[in-house]
């Protein structure tokens, strides 16, 4: 699998009425890549999206794709395909039709369109659809049709935006396996946007977390998970505590009080830092036998696991354990050297974490 | 139960209300006698009079001229209103959209004296200044039932016509207007019955020695009331009566199809 970029956004900028969506955002985006531009409402990820399809101009900077600058051309001259957050299906025109649409635009053959059609339907699992009319089929169904109707075109990027957000919980799990299917089916490049970090992490080879116009981190899925950059990367990918620590030297870092072992060196002697511990990273015990005591304050049965919160050294921990503590317990936490992720504390206001959703 | 009785004789009085002038004139059109108070047996006669009334063919030819011209035109400016509308800006929007609705709520008289002076004073009077009139009329009543059509219609639809390599005139005529076809076809209905009602304003602005229906019968009734005038009344109610019936039929199945 070739690995060159395919796309590269450079020093994008955008203002919408004065409010600065984009500011001097570099992206590249690799051949055949599964693609997330993850991040809270107002990120600027579908801005991003929308300047990659053509249908928002950027005030400052170019789009390359494969070699040529497409800054200026319209939407229906770029060789890539949108599936938008509501379907977007014509709802005069059939199934057929519908997918027909961008094919008969280029003048292929009957006998080719109709075969295109018939290899669009079984990729999606939707044989004989072709006479339906869009409004009769169920969400999962239309947003099927949306993609056949993108890919028939055989474009090398599909652009993804939101596409599952209006789908129940169930159906959303099938389609995102359904979509990790079609890529490595048709070996293009996809682009996704959402706002679903479990999304973002089952499906893509490269997950950008972006916030307030800016990308904060932007790597492999386990790479996101496992060392956020900042407090707003760990805050918004999953549940995590973040606590303010002081890095006494390499390898050893000062939480609430308490020496705790780790594995991050080259922060500095008796630098604040922040400090990002997962809640399945801790280890209850019997008191005595951690780091920290303290007791539980609350707990609540999730289904895979259990969720409690224990109050030590003055902060409420999150801990996510298969067994349970009752409220009130007294219990020592404890934590592996390599389960401690150290952070920077963010330099400029811009950097500074943001609760998701705000 | 008598709570019952009274809703139905309460709505019964006042569609007879509504519709008892009508039927006395669809009556009176079909009586051979000429007067009003005597039913003298039923004829065709003032029917096969009318149609060969000169004056009156030419009225009737006057009036559907002109109506189709006007609605005609009254949709392609409306449209396009809609859709410039559409795409304005918020405040920009509420001030076009008061701008549109002036002549709709502006009293007739007005509007027929103001376009009567301004081709009087510019130009002649005649099939041009009625026609101009008629189309001002009937710009509001399009804008009024396209704009809620295009503001229902999904932009992405649009925005994916060309994300599939459709040129905008295409989507435009692919996509947005098939959407947008029943709010365009009940302004042209409603454009169309307003100018072919149209008193007022026809009086003013028409030229000398032109007539549609409405201004010949007020000319013929200043004469002396024929029943000929029954006759026409009659036919101009059935067909308008038609034309909502069409409408509403259209409506009804928009509403089907877009269900589910």
């Amino acid at each position: 699998m070739s690995k060159k970029p395919l796309i590269d956004l450079v020093d994008i900028t955008k203002s919408f009425d004065d409010t600065c969506v984009l500011d001097d955002l570099n992206l590249s985006i690799k051949e055949n890549e599964f693609l997330t531009l993850l991040g809270p409402s107002g990120c600027g990820k579908t801005t991003t999206l929308r300047i990659l399809g053509g249908f928002v101009t950027p005030d400052k900077g170019n789009v390359i794709f494969d070699g040529e600058d497409i800054t200026q051309v319209p939407p229906n001259k770029r060789n890539l395909n949108t599936v938008f957050q509501k379907y977007a299906l014509f709802p005069h025109m059939n199934i057929e039709e519908n997918i027909a649409f961008g094919l008969k635009i280029s003048h292929k053959s009957k006998a080719y369109i109709k075969d295109k059609i018939k290899y669009a339907l079984k990729l999606v699992n939707l044989q004989g659809y072709e006479k339906r009319m869009p409004s009769y089929l169920s969400g999962g169904q239309q947003q099927r049709i949306a993609i056949a109707r993108a890919i028939v075109n055989e474009p090398k990027v599909l652009l993804l935006d939101e596409p599952l957000g209006a789908l129940d919980l169930k159906l959303r799990q099938d389609m995102q396996y359904e979509l990790i299917r079609l890529k490595n089916e048709l070996g293009i490049t996809f682009v996704y946007v959402t706002h679903d970090q479990e999304e973002a992490l089952t499906m893509s080879d490269t997950v950008v977390v972006m916030n307030q116009g800016y990308i904060q981190q932007m790597g492999t899925p386990e790479d996101i998970y496992n060392e956020p950059e900042n407090a707003f990367v760990a805050d918004f990918i999953g549940d995590s505590n973040i606590i303010d620590g002081l890095m006494v030297r390499d390898e050893l870092v000062e939480i609430l009080g308490v020496k705790f072992a780790c594995v991050d060196k080259g922060f500095g002697n008796y630098k604040p830092v922040d400090v990002v511990i997962r809640p399945e990273d801790i280890i209850l015990g019997n008191p005595g036998e951690g780091s920290m005591d303290g007791v539980v304050s609350h707990l609540i049965f999730k289904g895979v696991h259990y969720e409690m919160e224990v109050m030590a050294n003055g902060f409420e921990w999150l801990v996510q354990s298969t067994v349970a503590h009752a409220v009130g317990t007294p219990v020592s936490l404890r934590v592996d050297p390599f389960n401690i992720q150290i952070m920077n504390k963010p330099e400029s206001e811009d950097e500074k974490a943001v609760t998701p959703d705000e | 139960m008598v709570k019952r009785w009274i809703e139905k004789c309460y709505v019964g009085l006042v569609l007879f209300l509504l519709y008892a002038p009508i039927a006395i004139l669809i009556v009176c059109s079909f009586n051979a006698s000429k007067s009003r108070r005597v039913w003298d047996g039923f004829t065709f006669q003032w029917y096969i009079e009318l149609f060969q009334d000169e004056a009156v063919i030419g009225a009737v030819r006057t009036s559907l001229m002109l109506t189709t011209v006007a609605a005609i035109v009254a949709v392609l400016l409306g449209t396009l209103a809609s859709i410039g509308i559409t795409v304005m800006g918020q405040k920009t929007k509420q001030v076009f959209m008061t701008v549109t609705n002036v002549p709709m709520l502006n009293a007739d008289v007005v509007t027929g004296i103001a376009i009567m002076l301004l081709f009087g004073r510019f130009w002649n009077l005649g099939y041009f200044s009625m026609l101009a009139a008629h189309i001002t009329l009937g710009v509001p009543y399009v804008i009024l039932n396209v704009m809620p059509k295009l503001q229902q219609t999904n932009v992405s639809t649009y925005e994916a016509a060309l994300d599939l390599g459709a040129s905008p005139v295409y989507a435009f005529f692919k996509i947005v207007l098939p959407d947008i076809m029943p709010g365009i076809f009940s302004g042209f209905l409603l454009a169309f019955t307003i100018s072919l009602d149209d008193f007022v304003i026809t009086y003013f602005t028409k030229g000398a020695g032109m007539n549609t229906i409405s201004t010949m019968i007020y000319q013929q009734v200043r004469r002396g009331i024929n029943p000929k005038m029954y006759a026409l009344s009659t036919i101009l109610f059935l067909l308008i009566l038609i034309v909502l019936w069409i409408a509403n039929r259209i409506s009804a199945r928009q509403v089907q199809g877009t269900r589910g």
